[in-house]
């Protein structure tokens, strides 16, 4: 049962992740692949990160597996924002 | 289980193999960042994997990851601010002209 | 199968070192060697050195990236970043194929390491993990000497400041919109990184961690506040910061001469005293580390503006 979950959370997962590599290859502006790039590795991860949690052996590796994506999060929405802000500027510059 | 776990490994160096494509290619500066951003977050993703597949202790590295991916793109934005120091939310994004950047983030 | 992750691996961390050579433009290569030590990081933890993953993630994905980046920003201001020659600097080439060739003959040439088997002497060490048990106890003086190096980098590094800037904040004038995104990130991220820097130092006894891994964690986040305006820059006249600076290396040279006197020698530890004294050499190391880590690469103190 846990196995189970795990193929398909971590499939799903994958799936994610080849997602926003494939938009951050193909979409013609930066915009663009900056939302494909975000969609794909935050939800990505969180996949990947629930996948794993089923074959944890402590609560503690499972906290920290949610931690981790917590971080992730955080981080990825922080800085795509600022990102993308600086991409702004960069592309009005003379 | 292992074998699953190995091969998602490898799918998912595959695809951050995708990403160093976009870091090649550019063409903005703003482009490769992002690039590496989504790297950072494979790696992270690389390292879950190993961690169900070789040991535990793994998930410490994948933090110190995320944290430190975190920080190299603060330094980013920052470098590319006009005086190095600066917030690209401080300035509105309208063309201004160059030279003058260092006063406007100042005031702004 | 895990043959082929490995040759993956392996085939990306050749295929990113070469295109960071290989490619024009500094803010490229800057990229590709970001992305070459989280590569490393990994493949560090296929071999299954956690420790060493652990500071090549922390060092090189983290702060040489960030001291990378800032390079870049200050050569473009300085307008000089788009003069890197595009042509490969041959002499600098066939230095580096030299170094290359040397250390590939030397792995080869080497004999096999007939190191002392460690798992017999652990149990003396105090500690759980064999790798702080070699940096803290049996090697301890070369962890000692690496953290008087470090500090004599930094005074290096403020050795390029102009006298009338010495009493000047270190580093730019850092600033950000209040309330902003990013100011906000400054005073989210600390937390949680305070929380587990402690932890890798404090884990690091038995598992994987350890005063270098804990103080780069702290170093990062207190540079992410520094950078989104939340915390003062340093100055260097403020005695905390120079205490703070001196404490750990301090505090392990006093352990050191304590074992001089009361045990077998200098850097000696008695097994019954070697896990506490171990623990508490390492917070304070962990403390100079972090604060010299953050100075150095906040850099100089600034003259305000006017290098550009």
């Amino acid at each position: 049962m846990a196995d189970i979950a795990t193929y398909v959370l971590t499939g799903l997962g994958l799936v994610f992740f080849i997602a926003g590599t494939v938009g951050l290859i193909r979409f013609p502006d930066q915009f663009s692949r900056l939302h494909a790039l975000t969609k794909g590795d935050n939800l990505g991860l969180g996949f990947i990160a629930l996948g794993v949690a089923f074959q944890t052996e402590t609560w503690a590796q499972v906290a920290m597996l949610l931690l981790i994506w917590g971080l992730a999060l955080l981080a990825a929405g922080t800085v795509s924002q600022l990102v993308a802000r600086a991409a702004v500027s960069e592309s009005q510059k003379p | 289980m292992t074998l699953w776990l190995h091969t998602l490994a490898i799918a998912l160096l595959v695809s951050l193999g995708g990403a160093l494509w976009r870091v090649w290619r550019g063409p903005s500066q703003a482009d490769r960042m992002m690039a590496a951003q989504l790297i950072g977050t494979g790696g992270v993703a690389v390292l879950m994997v190993l961690a169900a597949l070789q040991d535990w202790a793994l998930l410490v590295v994948a933090f110190a990851l995320a944290t430190l991916a975190a920080l190299a793109a603060v330094g980013f934005v920052k470098s590319e601010s006009p005086d190095g120091a600066g917030d690209p939310e401080e300035a509105p994004p309208v063309k201004k002209m160059r030279g003058t950047g260092q006063d406007r983030a100042q005031n702004g | 199968m895990s043959l082929v992750l490995d040759m993956a691996l392996c085939a990306l961390i050749l295929g990113v070192g070469l295109a960071t050579v290989a490619g024009h433009g500094v803010f490229r290569a800057v990229i590709f060697f970001i992305t070459y030590g989280l590569l490393l990081a990994i493949g560090w933890a296929r071999l299954g050195a956690y420790d060493v993953a652990l500071a090549e993630a922390a060092i090189s994905a983290g702060l040489t990236g960030v001291l990378l980046l800032a390079a870049h920003g200050r050569l473009r201001r300085l307008r000089a970043a788009e003069e890197a020659p595009l042509r490969p600097n041959l002499p600098a080439a066939l230095v580096a194929t030299g170094i290359a060739l040397a250390l590939g003959w030397a792995w080869f040439a080497l004999p096999d390491p007939t190191a002392p088997d460690l798992t017999a002497a652990l149990p003396q060490s105090g500690v759980g993990n064999p790798v702080t048990a070699v940096l803290l106890n049996f090697r301890a003086w070369d962890t000692l000497l690496e953290a008087i190096i470090l500090l004599a980098a930094l005074i290096g590094l403020w050795m390029l400041a102009r006298d009338r800037a010495w009493d000047n904040p270190l580093g730019l004038r850092y600033h950000a919109r209040a309330g902003g995104v990013m100011a906000s990130f400054g005073r989210v991220l600390p937390p949680i990184g305070l929380i587990f820097g402690i932890y890798l130092v404090w884990a690091g006894a038995e598992m994987t961690g350890g005063a270098f891994q804990g103080g780069t964690v702290l170093a990062a986040v207190c540079l992410v506040s520094i950078m989104a305006d939340v915390l003062p820059a340093p100055r260097i006249a403020q005695p905390a910061w120079r205490l703070a600076l001196v404490f750990g290396p301090g505090v392990f040279l006093l352990s050191g001469v304590a074992g001089a006197v009361f045990a077998q020698g200098f850097l000696a530890l008695p097994p019954e005293l070697a896990k506490p004294a171990i623990v508490t050499i390492e917070a304070a190391l962990t403390l100079s580390i972090a604060v010299t880590l953050v100075l150095l690469v906040i850099g100089p103190p600034d003259e305000g503006g006017q290098d550009a």
